[in-house]
């Protein structure tokens, strides 16, 4: 196989990395309205947890759209 | 950042084209290092200027009743000192000037980035590692200087059985190592995809009205539009967690809670 072709395949690999980004981000969401639900009145000081918790999640997916660029336009 | 800046008939979009750093005064090179005055150093200028004349026109005339400028002053600078009482404590509000500078940097790069036809200087790695290695410097100078040598049961999590303690503490040493790394990657890989996926949108508007598919064209602008107040979000939430992030690490370095 072409040194390139692998490249582009590694590069689709990589982005396999935002199935967990987005069960996180479905996780962090659904628990948090769980909590929200059952008390209302405690919600509004979590949601700076929250908000945390989901650029945390979000930026392991990008981790992965890094290791893509990175076959991209530097190896 | 409208995608439409360098429309030459649609295919030939570059998405990464908004990321180029070129030379606005050419300045000699002095020890191997480029001096000239970049696109992204003027933005860097701008924000700071924009963010010191913001502050130092919001609190220029108090008033005990505020006016819209010296409100918005004053929450932003009451949200930090929030933050940074509540992650660190009353220990903590000697580091507020350096949080609140970084946060107020930051917001207003991301912010600034938002315009169209400008340059996110946030996209680039090399300055959100600067910005995250001078946190890390910073907290592990606190760490040793409060604490001395003992700073290093940092790496010692204490009541776990001492057969798995060689093991445990490579894992911390290695995740504390980690930290500027993930914490500029974190800033710079959602400033960075977030306009390059508006780029890419953008192009998409283009090349199918400029095709003729006016009707079509409607969906992807429509998406841009969402997109835009996506991004406009996560600029301001990238911003708050650097500098919730960066107040967590100062309370583990002075508190040592774990």
């Amino acid at each position: 196989m072409e040194a390139e072709a692998a490249k582009y395949i590694g590069a689709g690999i990589a982005c396999i990395a935002l199935a967990g980004a987005g069960i996180s981000i479905g996780t962090i969401f659904g628990n948090y309205l769980a909590g929200a639900l059952r008390n209302p009145s405690a919600a509004q000081g979590q949601f700076p947890n929250l908000l945390l918790g989901f650029a945390l999640a979000e930026a392991t997916g990008l981790f992965g759209l890094i290791i893509a660029l990175i076959l991209l336009f530097v190896v | 950042m409208a995608g439409t800046s360098n429309a030459d008939g649609g295919a030939g979009i570059d998405p990464m084209h908004q990321f180029e750093v070129h030379p606005i005064i050419e300045l000699p090179t002095i020890a191997g290092v480029d001096t000239s005055f970049t696109n992204a150093s003027l933005w860097m200028v701008l924000a700071i200027g924009l963010s010191s004349l913001f502050l130092i026109i919001a609190s220029r005339r108090t008033s005990i009743v505020p006016g819209r400028l010296q409100l918005m002053g004053e929450m932003s600078y009451s949200f930090v000192a929030n933050m940074v009482k509540e992650n660190v404590g009353t220990e903590g509000m000697k580091y507020f000037p350096f949080i609140f500078s970084l946060f107020v940097f930051i917001l207003f790069c991301n912010m600034l980035g938002m315009l169209p036809y400008s340059f996110t200087v946030t996209s680039h790695l090399i300055v959100t590692f600067a910005l995250a290695a001078t946190v890390f410097l910073l907290v592990t100078l606190v760490g040793f200087a409060r604490h001395g040598v003992g700073f290093l049961k940092l790496f010692v999590p204490s009541g776990i059985p001492v057969v798995l303690l060689p093991l445990l503490v490579v894992i911390e040493v290695i995740s504390y190592l980690t930290r500027p790394v993930s914490l500029s990657v974190r800033l710079f890989g959602n400033m960075m995809a977030g306009h390059t996926m508006l780029k890419i949108f953008g192009g998409f508007v283009v090349g199918l009205s400029s095709a003729g598919l006016i009707p079509l064209a409607i969906a992807p602008f429509a998406l841009m539009v969402a997109f835009t107040g996506l991004e406009l979000l996560i600029a301001g939430l990238q911003a708050y967690v650097f500098t919730i992030l960066t107040c967590i690490y100062l309370n583990e370095a002075i508190h040592m809670d774990h």
